[in-house]
């Protein structure tokens, strides 16, 4: 173990980020402590996925500092290549590579980046598909497979690499309502098995199960934090309850009138444009 | 009498056909069937055209196709990764050059490679000979196509595969390689089987280095061939010739295109 205990697996501190003018995160401090589950949830807009994508560094935080269990990100000099190893980064979209086969996907960036024997990286691949439930689609293609098998698969691919922190962005808001089960159990599963977990998610009823802790954002800054009983049952804030009503009832909300505020938009909307391939 | 509309369907059917018959019996009737057999389908020419059409001229064809492929591939490739360089300088020659080379006739580069290069470096030779000044003539035209073709694969892969790559730990290189380039290069099949259907034929360029019994080429041996013998068939079996490579190609990427499709 070269991380020290005692530091939170992520640490957050004042952390910025602008696309051109738009001010996404506007000063999040935030921690996720070893072997904690929080989820992360919040209106579209609200910058979670982007607080999300800021921890593995897929975006470059305009300001702020960012520690993942006890390494800087923010420090230009970071390895990054060496410190994503020991995250795990799960997509609203897989993201699988879609030439390789399923096993091939779990095999390469072990064979590549760890530096794997292809049969050590077959055995820790295959013993990872059982964990997600698809032994029997190691040789298959991402496309034959359904949304939430490729979804598990992703998370396998992840799996495999011995991660101490899981991201999760989104991982269920891409599936038919039929196939967010399956996913979500393997999630839970992760969780009961001590896996530190960062979740951004639509899926309250597995925030309100799974979460040690719930997080929710507007507006670019954390509104209110706690135990999922307390912000999802008793919420302190009135966005708080505002975006739980819409979630929770969207139908009632509309009939309040307030069209302006519109529930949650089905997730599937938010899909970048880019991701054809995957589905 | 007004016809109903299955009726008039059928009439202007009927009259298509007809007018598609007229114009083939005109022909029949019209040509000079002994003269044309004579002219391009004389049995004895074509016999003593074989089997050095084959040995010698098809295989040459194939591999100065095959070399300024590879070379076009291999710096076209790189051009395209200039292309999307960080660098900008890289950008910029690599524009340049695109620009420059997608411009000039192939027939101009191959003269530059074949005798001006000679003419400047006159104590350097091109390695190869005359196969070695083909592959590179032609592939440098070629590598200014592929390099836009491929950079359009490369951009048509989705971002969020590199992103997954990198949260494996990839280094951006190795999932240039493994993972971005691998995908680019299935989008990119048709329209580079375009270009090598394309080089095979500018390949006959071949002629204007100065081609010997040993480095011949179909059209060039067709041509020499018509000199020969003052007939008309050689061009009809170089035509042909060049079918028999041309179209198995279209069927081999059909076939690799088929097989891709499910890893896509």
């Amino acid at each position: 173990m070269t991380t020290t205990p005692s530091r939170p697996a992520v640490e957050i501190r004042d952390l910025h980020k602008s696309f051109g003018a738009l001010k996404v995160l506007k000063g999040i401090d935030f921690e996720v402590g070893q072997g904690e589950v929080v989820c992360v949830i919040g209106p579209s807009g609200s910058g979670k996925s982007t607080l999300l994508r800021c921890v593995d560094l897929l975006e470059e935080p305009t300001a702020g500092k960012i520690w993942v269990n006890g390494v800087e990100m923010t420090d230009p000099d970071v390895e990054i290549d060496a410190v994503r190893r020991g995250i795990g980064m799960v997509f609203q979209s897989f993201n699988l590579f879609p030439h390789l086969t399923v096993l091939n996907n779990l095999t390469i960036a072990q064979r590549r980046v760890l530096r794997r024997g292809r049969a050590e990286a077959e055995r820790i691949a295959r013993a990872n598909l059982e964990r997600v439930g698809l032994t029997d689609k190691a040789d298959a293609f991402p496309a034959q497979l359904s949304g939430g098998q490729q979804q598990r698969a992703a998370i396998a691919r992840s799996l495999s690499m011995e991660p101490k922190l899981m991201l999760f962005d989104e991982p269920t808001s891409a599936l038919d309502p039929e196939l967010v089960g399956d996913v979500l159990t393997v999630m839970r599963k992760l969780a009961e098995d001590g896996m530190t977990m960062m979740v951004v998610t639509h899926e309250m009823a597995f925030a309100r199960d799974v979460a040690d802790r719930v997080v929710f954002m507007d507006g670019g800054v954390v509104v209110e934090q706690g135990p999922p009983q307390d912000v999802l049952g008793a919420p302190k804030h009135e966005r708080t309850r505002a975006f739980l009503s819409r979630v929770l009832d969207p139908t009632h909300v509309a009939q309040l009138g307030q069209p302006e505020q519109s529930p949650a938009p089905p997730q599937a909307a938010g899909l970048p444009a880019d991701d054809r391939h995957n589905l | 009498m007004k016809l109903r509309r299955r009726q008039r369907e059928r009439l202007s059917l009927g009259l298509q056909y007809l007018v598609f018959i007229a114009i083939i019996a005109t022909v029949l009737v019209a040509a000079d069937w002994d003269r044309l057999a004579d002219a391009f389908f004389r049995v004895d020419i074509i016999k003593s055209m074989f089997p050095t059409i084959i040995t010698v001229a098809l295989r040459n064809t194939v591999l100065y196709t095959l070399g300024a492929f590879a070379f076009g591939l291999v710096f076209g490739t790189i051009l395209a990764l200039m292309r999307l360089s960080r660098v900008a300088p890289y950008r910029w020659v690599a524009t340049a050059y695109i620009e420059l080379f997608r411009g000039l006739p192939a027939l101009l580069v191959l003269f530059l490679v074949g005798y001006g290069i000679p003419i400047a470096f006159p104590e350097r030779e091109i390695p190869g000979g005359v196969f070695g000044s083909i592959a590179i003539g032609l592939g440098l035209t070629a590598a200014a196509y592929m390099a836009e073709t491929i950079r359009a694969g490369i951009q048509a892969v989705p971002k969020g595969q590199m992103e997954a790559a990198r949260t494996l730990g990839m280094s951006h290189f190795t999932a240039m390689r493994t993972i971005v380039i691998p995908q680019a290069f299935r989008i990119v099949i048709p329209p580079l089987t375009n270009e090598l259907i394309l080089l095979t034929k500018d390949s006959s360029l071949a002629y204007v280095l100065g081609v010997t019994a040993q480095t011949i080429e179909i059209t060039k041996f067709g041509r020499d061939m018509l000199n020969d013998r003052v007939n008309a068939t050689p061009l009809l079996v170089a035509g042909l010739a060049y079918l028999v490579i041309t179209l198995p190609l279209s069927q081999v990427v059909r076939r690799l295109e088929l097989r891709y499709a499910k890893a896509r």
